[in-house]
């Protein structure tokens, strides 16, 4: 066999001390948790599971709050946990009398999920604080923890913001709503189980707008050959009934 | 069930293509590392305990149809987990949408949804408008991970994508990887930091904190494994989308009545 | 940087948004050392693809060169880390990605890659290169320099023919490997960007290409100006023959570089998807001057039209050297300028793809100007003292 150069030789040393020190340092030095395989790390997950609770959870509260659970539990905030109002209030659930978990009573409080806001889905209770009885702090007529309109709001628009908005600009706008929406006093207490009527077929709006109505400033169509194709279509499929747009 | 995840290793269940390339490039990998034999036993006893233990995987719904944009949620994140209060880092945030009637869409989201709302926009111009509240969204294929040089970032068992703050390097590519904005560079750590899904609170028996505090149950969590989740539930009453789902992350967070304008 | 300065800064960038960004995303987080280590590692790999022209490829008119583009390919790879160390949160913990990797990080494979190249390909070509001189200056040079040298020869004394001629076969076979090294290297940096599917402007199969490419013109025309400026500083002429070769092949490289570049952004503008509105407003407003102006006007256009006139017409050669000179310097600009707009064009806006983010560089600081000036600056040093310790001329000149 031929005799391996001098130079394959001395790098070779060379190469081999430096393997040996990374085995050497990956196999002995290295802590053996940093080296664990799959998806699974038992010390950050210790880690992770020992960090600090702020959020009681709901649950908890019954236990000694009952009262204004059994309030709660019966009326619109029904969804809410308490802790959406009170705040983070692990500390209290743990030791009641160190810490006192927040009471809002201001008026600037409600708001901030109650403020009309066209972004908001419609149907969900808001009012202008500017308008609606200012400065009151809201507690004084609303209770918190069930809380009701003091009486149901004759207009809609407490809870139909939007659709009142609209409205306001349109041709409907002196319709009622229970023209076209048969509504159930049910309704205002349990709004989205029992829902309001809406028409059904074209001869609803047809008792204004139909040709021979009797009503005089509605503008009159032939109901029967209106349309691309008369029954193909019903009328609020090309014209929004609250904000009705004519070409 | 006919959901089975991809990318868990419960092995064997899907065999696709897909699978089997990852298969191939993880041999591979195994071979390099030089312990092949090592691997492979623990492997195949791992899958066949798992067979018989119920595996949660959990995961987070949300109905926008319900979002009144109140960002009770990211103060609460905040709050429970020690997020930097300043207006630049979020766990948890809520956009708001507004498109108006020439398609011209505007979104804001100051200091996370938390920000005043702007109210100069004249009504009339808009064509439609909602809130979409973000966060990690716990992809089952996530780029995160992937990318993450020493392995800091990892998916447990239930699907929960985490970091460990003591191994992160504080290279940022995890940031760079993630098409949802959710990580950030925590300013006193050092680390990237994210949503956990409120690992400590979930493992506890607890909700996640923005999902305690949502007052119109807008956020929807659950196990995915369990038929009488209220989640699994969610999935099916409702048409389901995700965010980017061409990017193939395969996210966990499941939105409703989400608007094609949603990025 | 404590918190505070943080949110001054933020707040201040917060002012500078346009449009919609997801609010995590204010946070440039890779900022301009992450400019300077493509850059770097360009250097690097374009330097030594010019040295294996020599070897490989026989091209004996560039032999001058040879071992001043190892030497510069040294120097830079030797700092190349540097911006990415200083630049991570955790400098202290770097070593987790030599030791304990993850393989299916492009990032991870950051040590495998560097590692390979600078034992395996540089160190033992310059080392199988210099052997004999290095035995010979252990002899003759002075204490304590000549145990420097017999150290760096790793005590091998061995000079004879057979032995040199070894070497020559080593070097030979090293540069072979070298040569999908250096494109590993580099097309690898590019891999880093490239594979972010989340970043439209990054997530490209070109960019592997194109950076290994523009890396090859930045590395041969740095080596020319080093060549133009040493040269003639120790008093010998320059040899015109090779200066005029390195040129060609400076041509050569950025024709095929410009070609693949237009090509990015022709299949960009005519692909047309989701992001192009977001990624035209962003070159238009925030990377118009580094982009369209020093990228591809200055850095590219210009020193293309000087390369090709030198080509053409029948200049001499102090026009010719000068042009030269001008191309390199120009070049360098351009090459600086794409790193720049890669790596901070794919931070400037935002992934919902409707709002622009800005970047403002720090002056002093870890991630600031200076320290990136610093780190551009040094390898210059570094060479100079490789120069001094093992200079390329040593053996070449006496035999001419």
């Amino acid at each position: 066999m031929k005799k391996l150069p001098d130079q394959i030789i001395r790098i070779s040393i060379i190469f081999t001390a430096l393997i040996l020190f990374t085995i050497v340092i990956r196999v002995f030095i290295i802590p053996e948790d940093l080296k664990e395989k799959g998806i699974f790390r038992t010390s950050a997950i210790k880690q992770e599971l020992a960090k600090e609770i702020h959020y009681a959870g709901s649950e908890i509260c019954v236990d000694c709050h009952e009262e204004q659970y059994d309030a709660k539990h019966n009326g619109y905030h029904k969804e809410l946990s308490c802790e959406v109002c009170h705040g983070p209030s692990y500390e209290h659930s743990e030791e009641p009398d160190d810490a006192t978990p927040e009471a809002p009573r201001k008026r600037k409080f409600c708001p901030v999920c109650h403020t009309y806001n066209l972004s908001r889905p419609t149907g969900f209770p808001q009012i202008n604080p500017f308008a609606h009885n200012p400065l009151e702090p809201c507690i004084n007529c609303h209770e918190p923890h069930d809380p009701r309109p003091l009486e149901t709001p004759k207009e809609c628009a407490g809870c139909h913001r939007s659709i009142a908005t609209t409205l306001a600009v349109s041709p409907h706008v002196k319709l009622e709503c229970i023209t076209c929406h048969n509504t159930p006093e049910d309704h205002k207490i349990n709004p989205r189980i029992v829902r309001p009527g809406k028409p059904t077929e074209s001869k609803f709006c047809g008792k204004c707008h139909a040709d021979g109505s009797s009503n005089r400033e509605a503008p009159k169509i032939d109901i029967s050959v209106h349309g691309e194709n008369g029954e193909k279509y019903l009328c609020w499929q090309c014209h929004y009934p609250h904000l009705p747009e004519v070409d | 069930m006919l959901a089975v995840p991809l990318s868990t290793p419960t092995g064997g269940r899907l065999m696709n293509r897909l699978n089997f390339v990852k298969l191939l490039s993880k041999s591979a990998i195994i071979l390099v590392t030089g312990n092949f034999f090592s691997t492979v036993l623990k492997g195949s006893s791992d899958t066949a305990a798992k067979a018989y233990t119920h595996m949660k995987r959990y995961a987070l719904g949300i109905q926008i149809d319900k979002c009144i944009g109140c960002a009770n949620c990211v103060k609460a994140c905040k709050i429970e987990n020690n997020v930097p209060r300043q207006p630049f880092y979020f766990r948890t945030w809520v956009e708001r949408y507004i498109i108006k009637k020439n398609d011209e869409v505007v979104v804001e989201c100051k200091e996370g949804g938390a920000g005043k709302l702007s109210t100069e926009l004249e009504e009339r111009e808009i064509l439609r408008s909602f809130f979409v509240p973000k966060l990690c969204n716990h992809c089952d294929n996530p780029p995160c991970a992937q990318v993450c040089p020493v392995g800091a970032t990892f998916k447990t068992e239930e699907g929960i994508v985490l970091v460990d703050d003591d191994r992160c390097i504080g290279c940022s590519y995890c940031i760079q990887a993630c098409p949802y904005g959710a990580r950030y560079m925590h300013p006193e750590k050092k680390t990237a930091d994210k949503c956990t899904l409120c690992y400590h609170r979930i493992k506890q028996g607890l909700l996640p904190a923005c999902v305690e505090v949502c007052p119109t149950q807008a956020r929807v969590f659950g196990d995915l494994e369990s038929n009488a989740s209220p989640l699994t539930r969610l999935k099916r009453m409702k048409k389901i989308h995700v965010l980017k789902p061409e990017l193939n992350t395969k996210p966990k967070v499941f939105y409703t009545d989400l608007d094609g304008e949603v990025k | 940087m404590n918190i505070a300065s943080a949110h001054e800064g933020l707040t201040k960038l917060l002012e500078q948004v346009s449009g919609f960004i997801y609010p995590n995303e204010i946070e440039v987080h890779w900022s301009i050392l992450i400019v300077v280590y493509p850059y770097l590692t360009g250097l690097v790999a374009g330097a030594f693809i010019l040295a294996s022209l020599v070897k490989v490829f026989n091209v004996t008119a560039l032999k001058p060169t040879y071992r001043l583009a190892l030497l510069t390919a040294l120097a830079f790879l030797l700092i190349a880390p540097l911006p990415l160390l200083l630049h991570l949160g955790h400098p202290l913990r770097s070593w987790q990605i030599f030791f304990t990797p993850n393989f299916s990080s492009a990032m991870a494979m950051f040590g495998f890659v560097y590692a390979w190249y600078l034992m395996v390909v540089l160190l033992l070509e310059i080392w199988f290169d210099y052997r004999a001189d290095l035995v010979n200056w252990g002899q003759t040079a002075k204490f304590p320099l000549n145990w420097f040298y017999r150290i760096l020869s790793l005590f091998s004394k061995d000079v004879s023919p057979q032995a040199i001629a070894f070497d020559n076969k080593a070097v030979k076979f090293i540069t072979l490997l070298g040569i999908p090294s250096a494109f590993i290297l580099h097309g690898y940096v590019g891999f880093l960007f490239g594979s972010i599917k989340a970043n439209p402007w990054w997530s490209s199969v070109l960019i592997p290409i194109v950076f290994l490419f523009s890396a090859i013109v930045s590395g041969i025309a740095l080596v020319m100006l080093l060549y133009m400026v040493i040269t003639p500083s120790r008093g010998k002429p320059i040899d015109m023959k090779c200066l005029d070769k390195v040129a060609s092949f400076l041509l050569y490289a950025a024709i095929v570089d410009f070609s693949l570049e237009i090509l990015d952004i022709t299949h960009r503008l005519y692909e047309s998807e989701e992001s192009i509105k977001i990624i035209t407003e962003m070159v238009v407003n925030k990377l118009f001057i580094s982009l369209v102006v020093l990228q591809l006007l200055i850095g590219m256009v210009v020193p293309l039209g000087i390369l090709i006139a030198t080509k053409l017409a029948n200049f001499n050669q102090e026009l010719r050297k000068l042009l030269y000179f001008l191309a390199a310097i120009l070049i360098q600009i351009g090459i600086f300028s794409t790193r720049w707009n890669v790596v901070l064009g794919g931070q400037m806006f935002s992934k919902s793809f409707r709002g622009l983010i800005s970047y403002r560089m720090e002056m002093f600081g870890q991630e600031g100007f200076l320290m990136a000036l610093t780190l551009l600056v040094v390898p210059f040093f570094i060479l100079a003292l490789l120069i001094k310790l093992l200079p390329p001329w040593g053996s070449t000149e006496t035999l001419e």
